[in-house]
């Protein structure tokens, strides 16, 4: 891919403008076929929606995008500053434990927690038999319901906010934090006063890449009985049998998720965030004792236990008491399967996500960054709806062509794109490359505009400086974008479902297929085996972020 | 970035579309199917026809809305040959949609009643699902029940659990009160049901079991293969809960107990007619229906085959015998009746 572009004549960089927007484009089709529907006429459906369901859905989204952005901020800003920059016991295992969320998907997590904690589940049924009270004799908390659907999805969407604010805390010059310090900034003050305006633009990265997954999350709220747009989508398109109107809700999602980005680049455009130091020393870290270094210990282990530890031991004990039955070829196929579409997806949305990335870099123009900014979009649209957009160009650019080979040749070659794996990956790279783009660009914007000077003073072209200047420079963010991607992959549900060609199938079908027969000890072993294979990737990531600020500093 | 990376990317993908039995001969002995039943709940039965007819069938599963959305963009050159879905509604919703085709066959014809099967031959229902009032046994009385209207009745005020209006089966159960009762009537019914329900709507059926068990409620609104699940399950808490309740059968002075209808239809776009009508057949055949009733705790469709001992533990009812096709017509007015009755 880089040769090609490293073949565009010398100073041609004309041809990148139109060829990033043509790509960006065809990236944003699915979207945008869906915004099409706008101009369908949806009769008297809307009025519907606006006089009973509409007020909920919106107040219900916002209300849960407060309680995950709460969330995910307190809890994955804390832990990035205290595993980056202070030491107490447990730290260096709290570094990458505290990814291990991740790999969990929120509709798994909802179930698991649902089993735990629900009236008929063990812990309350356990009170119960200890105190001999009834129904209506003592008050818990719901766990289906709206603040329930938000801590879990906290639960398993901090780890994207810590994950970039740690990249960031770590890459931030260490001269600037003990300038700070020397100041007479105590160490909250140097957090709130320095540390944390630097770190803004990753966070907020992070923090929309967590609140686009929540409004696209359908598994949860469906299952928490939370009215939101996303179940009011499926439920007007399903139930009122109006795709027009559904679609035009999707569109009005897709208004939530332009504020957020807009709101995301607006905090980046107030000031620039480039390194002025080349040479930055190993943090040592500020040492903590005593109840200090406790209620650090405790403050990462929280996380790491409710979003992890127990809903990943319930499955495993579910998984156990089913062992004998559930491991067999076809199980073994089902991991192929996931492995292979979700390690290709991810190194296409790495390469689609540079070259766009580069290309706007390249080419700030109002056409590139509507273009790419567009593309995007699809990481906080339902699966569905963006399958839905996959599938009606596809299918009737493949109805095209089977009538043209038809009169013109007299054969039928069928579909050739709808029902493949091809459609299947484009799906994923649209709803997913938002994800590898966020972590490009958030790196790309580290690397100050002179280092882009000095490559083309040293005469190279612009594929050269990407991969001379650029790739090696964003080694880890190339990598975070990588794993982020093949994590995200292994758990997507619903576009899987729509799109998956014949005899073919994930562990995320299979969990959901079994999950949601409310069969939950029988989806165990898919549902687990989808936590471990997104474990190795979770690890690497956090390796490779303490690996590139030790090598930084070397 | 390597040059070898674009290559890597081709043969993978490429391995993967070798997967065995991947589609690729028209001609071969085959039928494609779509379904809307879970592979666990209909691949043992394919593969059962597979070794007695030697006809291969592909299978993709899915929702239902999303298959027929599928069905309809790939037109008439879909592969699929056969559409199966777990209602009636949406049976009659693709043939609607004109995505399916009639086809005769005096097996279907003699085996499935008329009312479980569409008049022009467009769809053929397969299993029964029939969805009643469940009570938590020694804590009601049944004789304290008789018709699903009376569920609004204010004396079951706090008592009762059902799950959220967003379920096709709560839509087709309003469906069949709108064709019974009228729209106005039924509206009126159902704020009287939301008024009485112990909690907001959540989860599914058998978590509407498992909280009437619990204590949550006294009645339940369930269908009845998710208590037969239940009850031969591998959990003791399902196996305990599934235990403390009984099935009454509602209406049954009147209309009778709400039913729907699994079933299949014949794409438009067919390129395996015989075999899928084969297929078809051979699910509305004397194994294939005893399996439903065994594995799966649904009724059979064709009379005389007999059920589990679960099933007939419940005893024998009176099913409503409206025309399934009907609950298709109604649902979207079902949908909104439930909006406006504040049923979440």
């Amino acid at each position: 891919m880089a040769d090609r572009l490293a073949a565009l004549p010398r100073g041609g960089r004309s041809g990148w403008g139109p060829g990033i927007t043509a790509l960006a484009l065809v990236l944003a089709l699915p979207v945008l076929v869906v915004v099409g529907f706008l101009f369908v006429p949806a009769g008297e459906v809307w009025q519907h929606l606006v006089d009973t369901v509409l007020r909920d859905y919106v107040a219900n989204s916002l209300l849960l995008m407060a309680g995950v952005a709460l969330g995910t901020l307190v809890g994955g800003v804390g832990a990035a500053w205290l595993t980056s920059m202070c030491r107490f016991p447990g730290r260096g295992f709290f570094e990458w434990a505290l990814l291990l969320p991740m790999a969990m998907p929120a509709y798994i997590i909802a179930y698991t927690y649902t089993g735990l904690l629900d009236f008929a589940g063990p812990l309350q049924t356990a009170l119960r038999a200890a105190t001999g009270w009834g129904f209506g004799d003592y008050w818990v908390p719901q766990v289906r319901s709206l603040p329930g659907a938000a801590i879990m999805l906290s639960l398993v969407l901090y780890p994207y906010v810590y994950l970039l604010a740690r990249a960031a805390f770590l890459g931030q010059s260490l001269c600037v934090l003990e300038v700070s310090r020397t100041l007479g900034n105590g160490p909250w003050r140097t957090f709130f006063a320095v540390a944390l305006p630097l770190a803004r633009p990753a966070i907020v990265a992070g923090l929309s890449l967590a609140l686009m997954e929540t409004l696209a999350d359908y598994g949860t709220v469906q299952y928490f009985g939370v009215a939101t747009f996303t179940t009011g989508i499926f439920r007007t398109w399903f139930g009122l049998g109006s795709a027009p109107a559904a679609a035009q809700l999707s569109a009005l999602l897709l208004g939530f998720v332009l504020v957020l980005i807009l709101i995301e680049r607006l905090s980046r455009r107030r000031a620039r965030y480039h390194h002025t130091s080349q040479r930055q020393q190993a943090i040592r870290g500020h040492r903590l004792t005593g109840m200090r270094a406790a209620a650090a210990f405790a403050f990462c282990l929280l996380p790491v236990l409710l979003g992890f530890l127990v809903p990943a031991g319930q499955l495993a004990w579910w998984a156990l008491t089913i062992a004998q039955t559930a491991y067999d070829a076809a199980f073994v196929r089902l991991v192929l399967n996931t492995l292979t579409l979700a390690g290709v997806t991810a190194l296409l949305a790495l390469l689609l996500a540079l070259l766009l990335g580069y290309g706007r870099r390249l080419h700030p123009s109002l056409s590139v960054r509507a273009a790419v900014r567009t593309a995007g979009m699809g990481y906080a649209v339902p699966g569905t709806v963006i399958a839905i957009g996959v599938l009606i160009p596809f299918a009737w650019l493949d109805r095209g062509i089977d009538a043209w080979m038809q009169t013109a040749l007299g054969i039928s070659p069928g579909l050739l794109l709808s029902g493949t794996l091809t459609a299947l990956v484009f799906a994923y790279l649209v709803r997913f490359l938002a994800v590898a783009l966020q972590t490009v660009e958030a790196g790309l914007g580290r690397i100050r505009p002179s280092m882009d000077e000095a490559g083309r003073s040293l005469g190279y072209r612009p594929g050269e400086i990407l991969r001379r200047v650029h790739i090696p420079m964003l080694r880890g963010s190339l990598f975070t974008a990588v794993l982020l991607v093949f994590v995200d992959v292994l758990k997507e549900l619903p576009a899987t479902l729509v799109l998956r060609p014949f005899n073919f199938n994930t562990l995320a079908v299979r969990a959901y297929e079994l999950a949601s027969d409310e069969r939950l000890a029988d989806c165990a072993p898919a549902a687990l085996t989808i936590v471990l294979a997104g474990l190795l990737p979770v690890i690497l990531l956090s390796r490779s972020i303490t690996r590139s600020r030790d090598a930084d500093a070397a | 970035m390597s040059r070898s990376v674009p290559s890597l990317l081709i043969a993978a993908l490429a391995a993967l579309s070798v997967t065995p039995g991947f589609a690729t001969a028209a001609d071969a002995a085959q039928v494609n199917v779509y379904s809307a039943r879970k592979e666990d709940l209909i691949k043992p039965l394919l593969d059962r026809f597979t070794a007695q007819t030697g006809i291969k069938v592909n299978l993709v599963t899915g929702k239902e809305e999303a298959l027929l959305t599928r069905l309809q963009s790939e037109g008439l050159s879909s592969p699929a040959d056969l559409l199966v879905t777990t209602d009636a509604g949406r049976l009659a919703r693709a043939k609607e949609a004109g995505v399916t085709q009639g086809v005769t066959s005096p097996a279907l014809e003699a085996a499935i009643p008329a009312r479980y099967r569409d008049p022009e031959g467009h769809w053929f229902g397969l299993s029964l699902r029939a969805r009643p009032i469940l009570y938590v046994k020694g804590k009601v009385d049944p004789s304290a029940l008789s018709t699903y209207e009376a569920l609004a009745d204010p004396r079951w005020k706090g008592k009762i659990c059902v799950r959220s209006s967003d379920s096709i089966y709560n839509q087709s159960l309003v469906a069949s009160l709108i064709a019974a009762d009228g729209e106005a009537a039924t509206e009126t019914w159902a704020k009287g049901l939301v008024a009485n329900l112990a909690q907001p709507p959540q989860g599914g059926d058998r978590d509407q079991i498992k909280a009437a068990a619990a204590g949550v409620c006294d009645l339940a609104i369930a269908n009845t293969y998710y208590l037969a699940g239940m009850l031969g399950s591998a959990d003791s808490g399902d196996r305990a809960a599934a235990e403390r309740m009984g099935v009454f059968w509602p209406n049954q002075d009147g209309r009778g107990v709400h039913v729907n209808v699994s079933g299949a239809a014949v794409t438009k776009a067919a390129k395996h007619k015989a075999e899928a009508v084969k297929l078809l057949e051979f699910m509305a055949g004397p194994e294939a229906q005893a399996w439903y009733a065994q594995t799966n705790g649904e009724y059979p469709v064709v009379a005389g085959v007999p059920v589990s001992s679960v099933l007939a533990a419940w005893g024998p009812f009176k099913a409503d015998d409206l025309t399934l096709a009907r609950l298709g017509e109604l649902n979207a007015a079902a949908s909104r009746l439930m909006d406006r009755a504040g049923w979440k």
